[in-house]
């Protein structure tokens, strides 16, 4: 096996018997970002000087007896996190140039234990799209089928999974944005309960629902991920004071008696037919590993988009405020004025999607409509809290597919963004809610195109879904599936 | 026609906090521009705010202190707006849900009392500033200098309670010694650390309508406060009755000529679309926090004033002179507490140390001559060690020195001669030297014991104790 097609434990394990140096397993990713990455277009930034020099440091670490188990791993950033002396760019033209003075708390997190940046991961503009054709530097390619999307908003951090070009991702979620990705590139992808890490140093899109997680081959190496950067963060009023469970611990092939509810308003008419076999095949799965199920009802789902797309822009039109060419950031060169300046700034520094979210935000926010939209849109959020809550009390995990259909092609949903945001209809709620959803390789289309599962869990429930989808792995073969470039 | 009008007034009180509100960059007004900022108060992307305890505490005690009621759980909001000045093109303040409301000061005007309401005190960030000139290195742009953004504000938003321009004064004077009071604000108006937006209507005497109201903005003396309502309520007037119509607009005031111009209408008014930040979560105060810091209130001014007045038995007009502030009342309240007699350091405090400062031009924080030490003065005088009108000397000395006062009355040899045996020497010789007033006095002429009196305090250089003289006198010229 190739050194870049390891997961993190296999990494580490060789790492600590010496068998393999930081600084080879990093050269060997960097060399196969170096042979892949014209076709999947998966980072914007690479950094390779940078990559080497933490993986002599990790070396020198590993040689001292101080290793961790993140000590020398090369992972990979969605390019929304903000780095230190390494250009962040939000996927935005607005940020092209823009290098950060600080770093954000996950990355902090991560570089503390000696992980190894290779570099920053496409992505949609500000986190903002389905498919990572939003981004200013151009759409990333699913590795499966260069003519499809990965997914997005983490795209990038998706398809750089699957392509093999780093050990592990973080990505962000926000309406599925880590989970759509994972699922369409046939890898896992974990967004955690609001509050669990820390979004400080993450540019903000949508701050009551953004939320970080990590992407990877495996189950286990989502539980090493998440326990590596979740947990309290000074600097994040919204990060939740709560201990940090051992989520190695939920790694359990052991799923007897466990009760998964299956929402009907999930599993409908116009599904697609593979996906809804390999949902099938998934519960089937379960049952025969002792897992029983229930039939639930979450009816407010078919509000959930809707509700959404008015939170989340309501949110980015004030989030994207800061965006003025005032203090960082493009600034216009043809402007005279101050207002000019301003304006000029932001329309050639913001692309098409997110000045549509912005306006939509806008309006939603304003005088005379926010109760109509903004308002009411909130109170809907709190019956989908509400009513999966309630769900909970029945089961212990929700089991739903991750997007209604497979990978779409590139191009195909772009002139019409309802068709795009309705891709997400699967994992929006679980961002309404605040809690937790964790995405699992599980079929793949008759195109050749990977299928996820989606595990819901209650709020801070995330070794319950860790777990049940630990098993799954155990039970399946499809996360050791790979793409070939 | 006669016109009443109807005044409200928002104050802006920046508090005194080490840091500011939402990050850990000092507030200290002055330093070099942008050298007091962070990612924060910057508001580069990714940063977040965490609001500092500090000012939820200010907050309450200025609370507390107008009768407010705190609210056990208020919200932050986002005020949407773009200008350079305003980092993350949103102000976070308070909204629908403020941390206190339904308060009230009293006050008084021309012996007439007042209740004026006060509708909600919520907390906010201030904005940078922009510097339009003599920017090193840019020319003849414009710098932002963001040293003050992200501090502390409360904004103090009166009930329209207020009928004329010294109502307003009265009331803001009151609020500004209430705020410095509580130590929460430094009540520098010069620096921007209190000011105040007027709203001024004008209605028919006899109409309950309120007439249309005019936003007068960023005035920032009490004297430009009066001038600037007196003003507006002439044009409103004005106008009204050349038959035109008040425009709700915002209005600018200019100091050098004492007027008002408009800024920008109704029409170009902003829509701030505030909502609930969702980077802050809701704040929660205990019941208990609340009576905690209830406890822990300063006396304030009023409380004071009735105080001095029961228990210390000074006239109205002391305890109003020395409860003008709260540095001049804490100093008082010093020498009272080293065991000096109220009356006695009223009078000191309010004839040597007033026109001590005054003649050097300092504030009652730096007078060289500290509670404590005075009071040891004041013990002298009570001891008759020395008399009232060398303890005035004493004082200036002390003011100079620095020294204590038994030091200096050593030094100087300044000591009270009580000793009968040393006075009685120099009546002996007084009296022998001016035998013809001495058979005067005997003969029935009381007036030369003045006389008497004034040659044996020359002779001992004023440090005769004068009630041991004038026993000793008397007795001796009585023979």
């Amino acid at each position: 096996m190739e050194i870049f097609e390891l997961t993190v434990h296999e990494l580490h394990e060789k790492l600590k018997k010496k068998e393999l140096s930081s600084v080879e397993a990093t050269e060997a990713m960097l060399g196969r970002i170096e042979a892949t990455d014209g076709k999947v277009n998966a980072f914007i930034t690479v950094c390779n000087e940078e990559a080497l020099e933490s993986a002599r440091e990790a070396d020198k670490r590993i040689a001292e007896g101080r290793m961790d188990i993140l000590t020398g791993i090369p992972i990979a950033l969605k390019d929304i996190f903000l780095t230190k002396g390494i250009r962040t760019t939000c996927a935005s033209r607005m940020l092209g140039n823009f290098i950060p003075p600080y770093d954000a708390t996950a990355w902090i997190k991560l570089k503390e234990r000696g992980a190894v940046l290779l570099g920053k991961l496409n992505q949609d503009e500000f986190a903002m799209g389905s498919s990572c054709e939003s981004s200013a530097f151009g759409t990333t390619r699913n590795p499966w089928n260069q003519e499809c999307i990965p997914g997005g908003s983490s795209g990038g951090s998706a398809a750089a999974i699957a392509a093999q070009q780093a050990a592990a991702t973080l990505g962000t979620d926000t309406g599925g944005s880590i989970r759509q990705p994972a699922s369409h590139c046939g890898c896992v992808g974990l967004k955690p309960t609001y509050g669990r890490v820390s979004r400080y140093g993450v540019i903000a899109y949508a701050s009551s629902l953004d939320q970080v997680g990590p992407m990877t081959r495996d189950v286990r190496d989502a539980a090493i991920m998440l326990g590596a950067v979740a947990g309290h963060d000074p600097l994040d009023s919204t990060s939740v004071e709560r201990p940090v469970p051992d989520y190695l611990g939920s790694l359990l092939p052991d799923v007897k008696g466990l009760k998964i509810g299956l929402p009907k308003e999930y599993y409908i008419e116009g599904l697609d037919p593979d996906v809804k076999k390999a949902m099938e095949l998934a519960i089937e799965t379960y049952r025969g590993m002792g897992a029983e199920f229930i039939d639930i009802s979450l009816p407010y789902t078919d509000y959930a988009v809707a509700c959404y797309y008015l939170i989340a822009t309501a949110e980015a039109s004030s989030n994207l405020a800061r965006y003025d060419g005032v203090r960082f950031g493009h600034r216009s060169g043809k402007a005279g004025s101050l207002i000019e300046m301003m304006s000029r700034s932001r329309d050639e520094g913001f692309g098409a999607e997110v000045k549509r979210r912005i306006m939509l935000g806008t309006y939603a926010l304003s005088s005379g409509y926010y109760d109509a939209y903004y308002l009411k849109a909130q109170k809907v959020r709190t019956l989908i809290m509400q009513e999966f809550l309630k769900a909970f009390e029945k089961v212990d995990v929700i089991l739903t597919p991750v997007a209604p259909t497979p990978a779409f092609k590139i191009g195909e949903k772009t002139s019409d963004p309802l068709q795009m945001y309705l891709s997400d209809i699967f994992t929006i709620p679980v961002n309404l809610a605040g809690t937790c959803g964790l995405s699992v390789p599980a079929g793949m289309s008759s195109d050749g195109l990977p299928i996820g599962l989606q595990l819901i869990g209650r709020p801070f429930g995330e070794e319950a879904i860790i777990r049940a989808g630990y098993a799954f792995e155990q039970a399946t073969e499809w996360h050791k599936k790979k793409a070939t470039i | 026609m006669k016109y009443q009008p109807v005044i409200g007034l928002e104050v802006h009180v920046q508090l005194k906090t080490s840091t500011k509100i939402f990050c850990g960059c000092s507030t200290q007004f002055g330093a070099s521009p942008n050298s007091q900022t962070c990612p924060v108060c910057l508001g580069l992307p990714g940063a977040l705010p965490v609001l500092n305890k500090k000012v939820v505490e200010f907050a309450i005690k200025a609370g507390l202190a107008t009768h407010c009621t705190i609210a056990p759980r208020s919200v932050f909001a986002r005020k949407n707006y773009f200008y350079p000045d305003l980092p993350k093109g949103y102000q976070i303040s308070q909204y629908e849900l403020p941390i206190c409301e339904h308060g009230h000061l009293d006050i008084e005007v021309e012996g007439v009392g007042k209740r004026i309401g006060i509708t909600r005190i919520h907390m906010e960030e201030d904005a940078g500033k922009l510097v339009h000139s003599d920017v090193p290195g840019l020319g003849s742009g414009s710098g932002v200098d963001l040293n003050r953004a992200c501090t502390p504000l409360l904004e103090i938003v009166s009930e329209p309670d207020i009928r004329t321009a010294d109502e307003a004064v009265a009331y803001l004077k009151k609020l500004h010694q209430i705020v410095v009071y509580l130590g929460i604000c430094d009540g520098n108006m010069e620096e921007g650390s209190f000011r105040c937006d007027a709203n001024v209507s004008v209605m028919p005497v006899g109409s309950d309508k309120f007439g249309t109201r005019t936003e007068t903005k960023n005035v920032n003396s009490f004297r430009f406060v009066k001038q600037a309502i007196e003003y507006e309520i002439e044009r409103q007037i004005e106008v009204n009755e050349e038959g035109g119509k008040i425009h709700q607009e915002t209005r600018l005031f200019d100091p050098d000529s004492g007027t008002t111009r408009s800024m920008r209408g109704k029409e170009d008014a902003h829509d701030y679309r505030y909502f609930p930040d969702p980077d802050l979560v809701p704040l929660v105060i205990s019941n208990d926090w609340i009576e905690d810091t209830r406890l822990a209130l300063p006396e304030l001014p009023e409380a004071k004033l009735a105080r001095y007045q029961e228990e210390l038995g000074l006239s109205l007009y002391d305890a109003e002179v020395l409860t003008a502030s709260r540095q001049l009342a804490e100093y008082y309240e010093g020498i009272l507490a080293s065991g000096s007699q109220a009356k006695i350091a009223a009078n000191w405090v309010m004839g040597e140390v007033t026109r001590g400062l005054n003649d050097n031009g300092l504030d009652i924080e730096q007078c060289p001559v500290s509670p404590e030490v005075l009071a040891e003065l004041l013990a002298l005088i009570d001891k008759g060690t020395i008399s009232n009108k060398i303890a005035k000397t004493v004082f200036d000395e002390m003011w100079k020195s620095g020294k204590r006062p038994e030091e200096i009355v050593a030094e100087k040899g300044l000591v009270q001669v009580s000793d009968t045996g040393e006075i009685e020497k120099i009546i002996d010789e007084i009296m022998a030297a001016n035998m013809g007033q001495v058979e005067e006095f005997r003969g029935g002429k009381e007036k030369v014991f003045g006389f008497f009196v004034g040659q044996v305090m020359r002779a001992s250089k004023g440090k005769a104790n004068p009630a041991v003289v004038n026993d000793l006198l008397l007795s001796k010229l009585k023979g």
